[in-house]
């Protein structure tokens, strides 16, 4: 029998108040500032934009305020508000060669051109809280170097050159598949995996790439490139019937190098894993990259032995938002449901019961029978 | 207004940032009367990447445009303006523009007041980004061993 229930309005307007009050905290403390959000709490927008599949800085800025800083409820926000946009096109790819360099390494070569640069980054800080940054900061001007030619060669071109890595991802004609709008079906390309790992969950998937450098399915992966920055992004206008420059966006790129494959026909080369995510985002893009490579075991011929290589595994677990609405559903009243549970276990306990007496009984019965024995046994003896 | 000078011009419009772009319409003086054909639209496009850096085109994620289309009520010419974000301000400025300057009488304007210097606060602004970056750059040099 379904029973609707009504009720808990009152509860749920003022329990909407109270968020809203608490998440403005403490009035004598200034507000908060989408501009704030934006330029000083840039990699938490990051990671919003990433997961929320959409680049926009003001919307993600927007999205963690109201979520109170958290993220995953930040980016399902921003993955709600998307949904009531409009499709316009797409963009034509990216060129990250062009990229406008903010930085960029490479673990494979120590001298390459444009050299190493390591931009803002966190590697070597010590880790240490500065109490300085409770308080304003000091301004200081920036020291500048001399800018070299835009000659950042990427590192798997240098490779290539002598012919010991694997070329760049071909489809083989197919079109670029779209998650958006159509549903993952598995087995999936490479194009539809990149896509759903570049807004998968970057713990998720972390922890994945670190499964695979743990031994559950071993890649010898080099940080090969990383490289993060500012690229053009082009649009085609069909009343003008050409492409015009609408924005930049800034990206980070990695390439993985991972060990070899090979065959009779072709000779051993090194293989590849790549990620491309939005904003300033490494942690994330190498695990992008890291699981990229996992996942092609298939197509490179590799034994299947760990969770990182089962695509349906980690693509159909990876995206946050179906993660913590499933999750968190759990949360929803589920009192008829629970109900028949209550029944049924009633049932069984009565069942048990019943059973344990009767076991009990012959088990009186038994012992009964063993005493008569026992004695018949002592009379009989007598 | 060649292909080349729109693609120039589409291109500065949409990478500068609001306020100087107000800025220097302001000092244009020109207040053209024109009507929207369509839009203010946003809406969401497909980013695309290069499998690899270099192979074939996937797409990686969405990002908000702006678009829009006028018509200038004396010359007739078409505008349009198509920019990564939601101000539909400069969107539509932009287009207005990309309107006029199909009008030879204010093409030259155009480009002299407010096309070229955008660019050029463009590039020094990126000068000045790829100088700090460049000052994060490793030099490497090898410590001599002393065993020898």
């Amino acid at each position: 029998m379904y029973v609707a229930v009504k009720g808990g309005e009152r509860a749920i307007a003022n329990a909407h108040k109270l968020l809203a009050e608490r998440r403005r905290g403490k009035r004598s403390v200034a507000a908060l500032g989408l501009e704030q959000i934006v330029e000083q709490l840039s990699l938490a927008v990051d990671r919003v934009m990433n997961e929320g599949s959409l680049y926009d800085r003001h919307l993600a800025a927007l999205a963690i305020k109201q979520a109170r800083g958290d993220l995953i409820e930040a980016i399902f926000l921003l993955r709600a508000y998307r949904t009531t946009l409009p499709k316009l096109g797409y963009s034509t790819p990216v060129k990250t060669e062009n990229m406008l360099i903010e930085r960029r390494i490479s673990a494979t070569y120590k001298d390459l051109p444009g050299g190493q640069i390591l931009g803002p980054t966190f590697d070597y800080t010590h880790r240490l809280l500065d109490p300085a940054l409770a308080g304003e900061e000091a301004v200081f001007s920036l020291e500048e170097g001399p800018i070299s030619p835009n000659n950042f060669v990427r590192v798997s071109d240098i490779l290539a050159q002598e012919g010991l890595i694997e070329e760049d991802g071909r489809l083989n004609g197919a079109k670029p598949n779209d998650i958006t709008k159509e549903p993952l079906d598995f087995p999936m390309g490479r194009d539809t995996r990149l896509q759903a790992l570049a807004r998968g969950d970057e713990g998720f998937l972390l922890a994945l790439g670190y499964s695979t450098q743990r031994g559950y399915a071993r890649t010898h992966p080099f940080a090969g490139e990383i490289r993060i920055g500012e690229v053009e992004v082009e649009y085609f206008i069909p009343e003008l019937g050409y492409v015009v420059i609408i924005g930049r966006i800034q990206i980070t790129e990695c390439q993985m190098v991972n060990q070899f494959s090979g065959s009779a026909k072709v000779p051993p080369q090194f293989t590849r894993g790549y990620g491309l995510v939005f904003g300033q985002s490494e942690r994330k893009a190498m695990s992008v990259a890291l699981c990229d490579r996992a996942l092609r075991a298939n197509e490179l011929g590799e034994d299947i032995v760990a969770p990182a290589q089962d695509e349906e595994f980690v693509i159909a677990h990876s995206d946050n938002v179906q993660a913590t609405g499933f999750v968190e559903h759990l949360k929803l009243p589920h009192y008829v449901d629970f109900q028949s549970e209550l029944d049924l276990v009633r049932t069984m306990r009565r069942d048990f019961e019943k059973a344990k007496d009767a076991v009990r009984s012959t088990a009186c019965g038994l012992h009964e029978k063993q005493e008569k024995q026992k004695t018949g046994e002592v009379s009989s003896e007598r | 207004m060649t292909q080349g000078e729109r693609q120039r011009l589409m291109a500065v419009l949409a990478k500068a940032e609001a306020a100087s772009l107000q800025e220097k319409w302001q000092a244009l003086a020109i207040d053209p009367l024109c009507s929207v054909l369509r839009g203010p639209e946003t809406g969401l496009i497909g980013v695309k990447g290069h499998i690899g850096g270099g192979g074939d085109a996937f797409n990686f994620g969405e990002a908000t445009i702006t678009r829009i289309t006028v018509r200038l009520r004396d010359s007739g010419h078409i505008g349009h303006a198509v920019h990564l974000g939601r101000d539909t301000q400069k969107v539509k400025l932009a287009a207005i523009l990309d309107a006029l300057a199909q009008d030879a009488t204010y093409k030259e304007r155009i480009f002299d007041a407010v096309i070229t210097p955008l660019e050029k606060e463009q590039r020094i602004k990126d000068k000045k980004h790829q100088a700090q970056v460049a000052a994060t750059k490793v030099d490497f040099f090898t410590l001599a061993r002393g065993d020898e």
